[in-house]
């Protein structure tokens, strides 16, 4: 049986945990999500933890551009356009 | 239509993000200049059915992975996963946590994460199969949106979302078994 609107349990929402992090839910899905998480600290717990996951991925994947691959692919691209139609 | 002119001023900030993204896929450094340099190549040449003003950055993006595809998957310098176990959502988080608050009023699941370094991290997005490596790595490392994603890899956004959602949790075991092998977490932290 579907849950009143707008009332969504804790499985339901670890399900819908990664469409809210990335922004993809429908507005109605969201406000539905956000309400939950009003009320529900394990489930705000969970979701600040993977959503600081995604943060130290982010800035754990970094790297540093040799500077000689930049210098190497700014003359292939003036050698092609010197080559190119005038 | 762009000129080509233009291209290069536009177009060169983007490297150090397309370089971090072809190592991830090709995960070897040669390899992954080499498919920068080619990138950059077609992408130029191709310039004049840009469309200024649209999305540049997933447009060398869709560049970088068919090139990636076509040319440097069938290297194979490094044995390939196929499979991976499928585990429960909030996998890692739930290993992590423990019962009481760590120290300095964070979380001791946040605590833990902390001590994961940029080894660790691009060691265990190369660890996974192909097809979830490159979700995961344009998700969570690049920002897009699956509707992006799916126009980058040509796939339809139903499997983009599946391709996340299982890579994601493939990489957290990945992660939470190098954090066990090197002595980063305890053996069971979690409950």
């Amino acid at each position: 049986m579907e849950p009143p609107a707008g009332f969504v349990e804790c499985d339901e929402s670890i399900e819908r945990l990664y469409a809210y992090l990335d922004g993809e839910l429908t507005e109605e899905r969201r406000v539905e999500i956000t309400r939950h998480l009003d009320l529900c600290g394990p489930c705000v717990r969970a979701y600040g933890f993977e959503s600081e996951l995604r943060k130290v991925i982010a800035s754990r994947c970094k790297d540093r551009v040799p500077e000689s691959l930049v210098s190497r692919v700014a003359a292939a691209l003036a050698a092609e356009q010197a080559h190119g139609k005038g | 239509m762009a000129d080509q002119a233009l291209f290069a001023d536009l177009a060169m900030e983007y490297m150090p993000a397309l370089y971090t993204a072809a190592l991830r896929m090709t995960r070897n450094a040669a390899d992954a200049e080499d498919l920068v340099q080619e990138t950059y190549l077609r992408a130029y040449r191709g310039f004049n059915t840009f469309e200024l003003g649209t999305n540049l950055k997933a447009w060398l993006y869709r560049i970088l992975t068919n090139t990636y595809i076509n040319s440097y998957r069938a290297k194979k310098r490094r044995p390939e996963v196929t499979d991976v176990e499928d585990v429960e959502d909030l996998y890692l988080y739930r290993h992590l946590a423990g019962d009481g608050a760590g120290t300095q009023g964070r979380s001791a699941e946040d605590e833990a994460l902390e001590r994961f370094t940029d080894t660790d991290v691009k060691e265990a997005i190369e660890s996974l199969p192909e097809n979830f490596r490159i979700a995961v790595l344009l998700a969570d490392v690049e920002g897009f949106s699956y509707k992006e994603i799916a126009e980058i890899t040509g796939v339809p956004i139903g499997t983009v979302m599946s391709r996340i959602h299982r890579g994601r949790k493939a990489l957290q075991k990945a992660l939470l078994d190098r954090g066990r092998t090197l002595g980063l977490v305890g053996a069971d932290e979690g409950r």
